[in-house]
């Protein structure tokens, strides 16, 4: 038997610190209003609530579309306790300032956030677990959108502002460290988001190659063997749903802080369609796949298929069919196209150390 | 007290009937294919987008009607066929993606073309008329509406219990692989299904639409979802079970629209609580409470999995 080689896990920390090393040289370097760094903040979150969301339907098996509503979930969480008590008068106009009147460290905050979603997904997961995969797709669904109604409702007005949106809480930007004058002296609005993911990520990852990412798995390739080598079917699925649902609350309040407002309105099921969708085209059941399409779905969607929602005129010719909306329609079709014929994603199932070591067995060859 | 009820009771009637068709849809690709076909409330939308166009176009509207059922019902053969087809030997999830992402495809492809605008739905003479009913005043489309969902209704079960290609239908959802050694064409079956489920959604936008005449991208979502949650109600694959259950899911949601006004008029309340916007919450209440109480629906059949 072969030694199992370090070297795969060595260049991956290798190629890991480079990006961090690259996201801070860039924002030093390049003006902050470059699209780069919208397409860097922006991914790093969705990276977060793909990966969170494919623990769920890529290694445990469970195909849930709550996704949303629990980011939701944690976006007003954080929102509502980060909120500068000074501030909230001006935010919580009708509501005569609203009923909380601390506000906590962001640290804490995102964490409560995560908390506050875990909790509602052990609450829901309580009935809806039982169910099976489709039943259970629309129970998820159904209750994300009872979640949104209900913070819209003007008798929690005190709490979530109802269907008014909440603002002026530390936002990415708030991150950067700025000199007495208020000028910034080192930018660091799109490290701390990549920080936030990466953490979150590499425990969502410690989790999956645990005894009990093992125990996922096999409930994932079958629940009845799984269930006869003695893994409590419900212990772990709840335990997989509640992990899922606290990052992708953390997501949600990474969400809130790149938006600089939230607004329960915005957290439809299109979004959560979204992001099972950036999971397929990455790969279900693989966290790189999941990290490397959300930064790839966000840069085209924002930055480099910008082009087609405008009139482009080629010499003398303007292009036809391009008008505001062909950019979604392109993207669409692309989604489909890999529905249908690349039903593996870009990653399949295989990790970044993994490319390493095939790699290694071709030049073997 | 009657008075105040009456009006939503009607219409919820009136909704109820136009969910029902769409749940009809729903419930039979269920019964065949075990897929939820998310994109089927989309379908619903794109036939009042159609509508829209060809109204638009200056066809004569005794021309146009039918136009419309006929190309709903050719789009959503032609979503079978490329969408779902390719997939029916992958794992479930993949088809069920496959649905989100033609949900996904629709509404951006009819979000390019409206641009992102209401669009208003044209006005059909006779059933758009104000009529008069008891203490009420609605539109002649509440009233036709009922009438002709438990026509379309008893002419289905007719086409399905009594005709070969219904007698195939019930054979395939029984038991898809004898269904096509029996020398049934599962195609033929299944493109049968979609364009049936199709035209009747296609139906249900021309009633659903005369009621609220305006159309947006996003219009097919929520009476798509509840359409689906009233087919899961009445017992997936059931098509009696999915019009019970749409009739009640719109009577109960218009009730709790109303519910403000029936009960300050009652005197049980000071002030409103604002509970109208529970009345989509409300749907999801019940799914999942039906879920976990009675998975199978009010006339559903009992599954059981084998390992």
């Amino acid at each position: 038997m072969r030694k199992k080689s370090r070297k795969p896990a060595v260049l991956t920390w290798i190629i890991v610190a480079v990006i961090y090393a690259a996201v801070f040289a860039a924002e030093q370097l390049l003006p902050p209003s470059s699209m780069l760094f919208t397409v860097l903040k922006k991914g790093a979150t969705y990276a977060l609530v793909a990966v969170s969301m494919n623990l769920l339907n890529g290694f445990t098996g469970i195909f849930s579309l709550g996704q949303a509503g629990f980011m939701m979930i944690g976006a007003y969480v954080y929102a509502i306790f980060t909120i500068p008590a000074e501030s909230r008068p001006v935010v919580y106009q009708y509501y005569d300032g609203g009923l909380i009147q601390f506000s906590l460290p962001v640290v804490v905050a995102l964490v409560l956030a995560g908390l506050a979603a875990a909790f509602f997904a052990f609450l829901i997961g309580l009935p809806v677990l039982r169910l099976k995969s489709d039943y259970l797709a629309i129970a998820t669904l159904g209750f994300a959108e009872i979640m949104r109604v209900l913070i819209q409702w003007n008798n929690m007005g005190p709490l979530t502002n109802g269907s008014n949106m909440l603002r002026l809480y530390p936002s990415f930007n708030d991150f950067n460290i700025r000199n007495a004058n208020g000028e910034v002296t080192v930018y660091l609005s799109t490290l701390v988001p990549f920080l936030i993911a990466g953490v979150c990520i590499g425990l969502i990852v410690l989790l999956l190659n645990s005894g009990y990412g093992r125990a996922l798995k096999s409930i994932r390739d079958d629940e009845i063997a799984a269930e006869a080598m003695g893994i409590n079917l419900a212990h772990h699925k709840r335990l997989s749903f509640c992990i899922s649902s606290f990052f992708a609350g953390v997501g949600g309040a990474m969400l809130a802080m790149y938006q600089t407002t939230v607004q329960a309105k915005f957290f439809t099921t299109a979004m959560t369609y979204e992001i099972l969708l950036i999971v397929v085209i990455g790969g279900v059941g693989s966290v790189t796949g999941s990290v490397l399409s959300s930064f790839l779905f966000v840069a085209a969607s924002e930055w480099w298929l910008r082009f087609l929602d405008e009139k482009q005129i080629i010499g003398s010719l303007e292009v036809p069919l391009l008008r505001n909306g062909f950019r979604l329609v392109v993207f669409s079709i692309i989604i489909m196209v890999v529905v249908l014929f690349f039903r593996k994603g870009i990653m399949g199932t295989r990790e970044l150390p993994d490319l390493f070591r095939e790699k290694r067995k071709e030049a073997v060859k | 007290m009657w008075d105040t009820v009456f009006p939503y009771l009607l219409s919820g009637i009136s909704v109820g009937g136009q969910y029902a068709l769409i749940a009809i849809g729903y419930t039979m690709v269920y019964g065949i294919l075990r897929l939820i076909n998310f994109a089927h409330g989309d379908v619903f939308m794109a036939a009042g987008i159609i509508m829209v166009y060809i109204a638009a176009s200056g066809i004569p509207l005794w021309i146009s009607v039918p136009l419309v059922l006929i190309i709903t019902a050719a789009v959503g053969f032609v979503i079978e066929r490329v969408a779902y087809k390719p997939l029916r030997s992958a794992p479930r999830m993949s088809a069920m993606i496959s649905a989100i992402g033609v949900s996904y495809t629709l509404q951006n492809l009819v979000l390019y073309i409206t641009g992102g605008l209401n669009k208003q739905y044209p006005t059909i003479p006779v059933i758009s008329d104000s009529v008069r009913i008891g203490p009420a005043t609605t539109k002649v489309v509440t009233i036709v509406t009922p009438v002709l969902v438990i026509l379309l209704v008893v002419a289905l079960v007719l086409l399905i219990s009594k005709t070969k290609i219904g007698m195939a239908m019930r054979a395939v959802s029984k038991d898809f692989e004898t269904a096509q050694l029996m020398g049934i064409k599962i195609n033929s079956v299944i493109s049968t299904t979609f364009v049936i489920g199709s035209f009747l959604a296609g139906v249900g936008s021309v009633l659903y639409f005369t009621n609220y005449p305006t159309v947006i991208q996003t219009s097919g979502a929520m009476p798509g979802l509840k359409a689906f949650v009233a087919a899961v109600f009445g017992g997936i694959g059931s098509i009696p079970g999915a019009v019970v259950g749409a009739f009640i899911i719109g009577i109960m949601e218009n009730l709790i629209k109303g519910l403000d006004v029936i009960l300050f008029k009652a005197g049980l309340v000071s002030k409103p609580l604002g509970l109208a916007i529970f009345s989509d919450a409300f749907t999801f209440a019940l799914l999942i409470i039906i879920l976990v109480v009675k998975p199978t629906g009010l006339f559903g059949e009992k599954t059981t999995d084998k390992v």
